[in-house]
């Protein structure tokens, strides 16, 4: 996982829980006594000395899209793997599916960074995808006519069955990723878990790439933790956003969370954000207040390009 | 030639050095694929390098150097996966324990005060010189490597090949780092027999990036390699009894060859896969 990710971030020990959002309305679409599919519960999560975020409570239901958002080195990855049970949080709760973090829960699936296989491993897509069948377990590891099954129909999801057999270190960024949606999925899981899936993918695969994780989504009420540098692409399916700064953070609905007072709270400088053309820009007074936006931050309304109205009810 | 070969072949010990060789081949076939594929030739040259050093050691207190070479490279091992596993100071960790390693070696040698026959053939293989009792623990080497890949192969597979998913789906990545360790000490000391600790290369790495050429079929690839490694040893093995000139040259010729070959085709299967629209 990219350790980059939490090198610079001066957090400040103990950030007292700043900028809340107000609390996600509860009880929209969920079953009653469904477990959430995450909860965090005054989280801390820390380096040795170094505090990457502090006590930060949230929960999401099952079935939301959540994208987690921040500049480089806000603990962004960090979050992910809380989640994925890899790195123990330094204080509070978090429960997954009702339960403590655990490795290898098979009901997490993981896409990760496009990182570009070697031009000449030998693997194809369909090898790919079958190692998130059993690649954990031990043995040799003869895939059972039900699993090769299984791997067609992930392959068949993504429309990938084309290029299924051609070496992976040959195919396109964007080939490459849908075939991590379909190793990512092939196992069924309830939550899937995104680390900046669309870096280094061109305009036309990053939206297909989201349309596909987005579709999964809703069509099986699966929940989406997206972690994102650029939220352009995502912000039509993100129903809920965390943002994470310096250790700060403020979590909710994605419209309570991108306001102007939210963002100026949590980057603790004036910030702006605006609502122009249907797309939501955030603007900071870069200099002067210290403020380091790393780039600016460009998001389209979530209602999808009909303008500045803003859609509380929730997306869903 | 032939006659001599035939000859030969009704020794008892030259049946024994076939055998080894199968074994060994094996081995190094399966090997050398998570090799090519893990980027680990230098730990490879590491691992033999003390192995030597912990041969010379053994000889020196009068115990077998096979056992001692097993026994430097294990450690070697260990070492290794203990100070670093991360590509950046891997590098430099293994280079650090083979210089100190062999220093160790430059001292036992001179303390060796015989003349260094046994030594010398550790170089450049002797698998004519192995005992029959090291020829049973190589046999029990070899079992055992074959059998502890076998066990891990699936995950070790995920973890060389897609190590960020494989971590995040519960594979021990740094554990499985530390086992392939072991069982790469314990194939080089298995080919060292045949080729010698100099030409450790051509049996771990040779196969292994030959199969990456000619397919892209992970299963097939490890079959190819154990082909390939299997072709050179026996094919090694039997040329060096036809014209006694030394077995590693043979391999070494054999498993160079091999990958040129491959390198030659690869453009053809190359135009073969873009014509099935692959």
């Amino acid at each position: 996982m990219n350790a980059d990710d939490n090198r610079h971030a001066p957090a400040p020990a103990h950030a007292p829980a700043p900028a809340h959002a107000p609390a996600p309305a509860a009880a929209d679409n969920r079953a009653p006594d469904e477990e959430p599919a995450m909860c965090f519960d005054r989280a801390t999560l820390a380096y040795g000395d170094r505090v990457v975020w502090s006590e930060l409570s949230m929960t999401v239901p099952q079935g939301e899209f959540l994208a987690v958002l921040g500049p480089n080195g806000s603990g962004k990855t960090s979050l992910l793997r809380a989640l994925l049970g890899l790195t123990p949080l330094a204080g509070g709760a978090l429960d997954v599916l009702g339960k403590p973090p655990r490795r290898g829960n098979p009901d997490i699936g993981y896409v990760p960074q496009h990182a570009g296989f070697d031009r000449d491993v030998p693997l194809r897509g369909r090898d790919l995808v079958g190692l998130g069948v059993n690649g954990h377990r031990w043995g040799f590891g003869r895939l059972s006519r039900a699993d090769k099954m299984r791997v067609e129909t992930a392959l068949d999801d993504v429309q990938a069955r084309r290029y299924a057999d051609a070496p992976i270190g040959r195919l396109s960024g964007g080939e490459q990723q849908r075939l991590r949606i379909a190793q990512a999925l092939v196992g069924n899981p309830r939550l899937l878990l995104c680390d900046e899936p669309l870096a280094s993918l061109d305009m036309r695969y990053q939206q297909e790439i989201t349309e596909l994780i987005g579709d999964w989504s809703r069509q099986r009420r699966g929940t989406v933790v997206f972690v994102t540098h650029d939220v352009n692409p995502v912000l039509s399916y993100a129903s809920r956003v965390v943002f994470v700064v310096d250790g700060r953070w403020a979590a909710g609905r994605t419209d309570d969370v991108l306001t102007t007072e939210t963002m100026s709270g949590l980057y603790q400088a004036p910030v702006e954000v605006l609502r122009v053309k249907g797309r939501i820009v955030v603007v900071g007074e870069a200099s002067g207040a210290g403020l380091d936006l790393d780039e600016p931050h460009h998001f389209p309304a979530p209602t999808g390009g009909h303008g500045a109205h803003v859609d509380r009810g929730g997306h869903a | 030639m032939i006659d001599q070969l035939v000859h030969l072949l009704g020794y008892s010990f030259v049946q024994n050095m076939l055998v080894a060789g199968v074994l060994v081949a094996v081995v190094a076939g399966l090997v050398s694929r998570f090799v090519v594929a893990r980027s680990m030739s230098f730990a490879v040259h590491a691992l033999a390098e003390v192995g030597f050093t912990g041969s010379v050691g053994f000889l020196l207190l009068g115990l077998s150097p096979v056992l001692g070479l097993l026994t430097g490279s294990m450690v070697t091992a260990l070492v290794i996966g203990g100070m670093g596993l991360r590509i950046r100071e891997r590098d430099s960790v293994v280079g650090l324990v083979m210089a100190f390693g062999l220093g160790l070696g430059v001292l036992f040698l001179s303390l060796y005060n015989r003349y260094a026959t046994e030594a010398i053939a550790l170089l450049f293989g002797a698998i004519t010189s192995v005992s029959s009792g090291d020829l049973v623990l190589l046999v029990v080497v070899a079992i055992v490597t074959i059998a502890g890949l076998g066990i891990m192969y699936r995950p070790l597979t995920f973890a060389t090949v897609d190590p960020v998913v494989a971590e995040a789906r519960g594979v021990p990545v740094r554990l499985i780092s530390i086992l392939f360790l072991l069982l790469l000490a314990a194939a080089v000391a298995e080919a060292v027999q045949v080729v010698g600790v100099l030409l450790i290369l051509t049996l771990l790495i040779t196969p292994g990036a030959t199969a990456e050429r000619l397919t892209a079929h992970p299963g097939q690839a490890t079959l190819v390699s154990v082909v390939i490694a299997l072709l050179a040893t026996e094919g090694g093995i039997v040329l060096a009894l036809m014209t006694s000139e030394p077995v590693s040259f043979f391999v070494t010729t054999i498993a160079f060859f091999c990958y040129v070959s491959a390198r030659l085709v690869e453009p053809v299967t190359d135009r073969l896969r873009a014509a099935r629209g692959q």
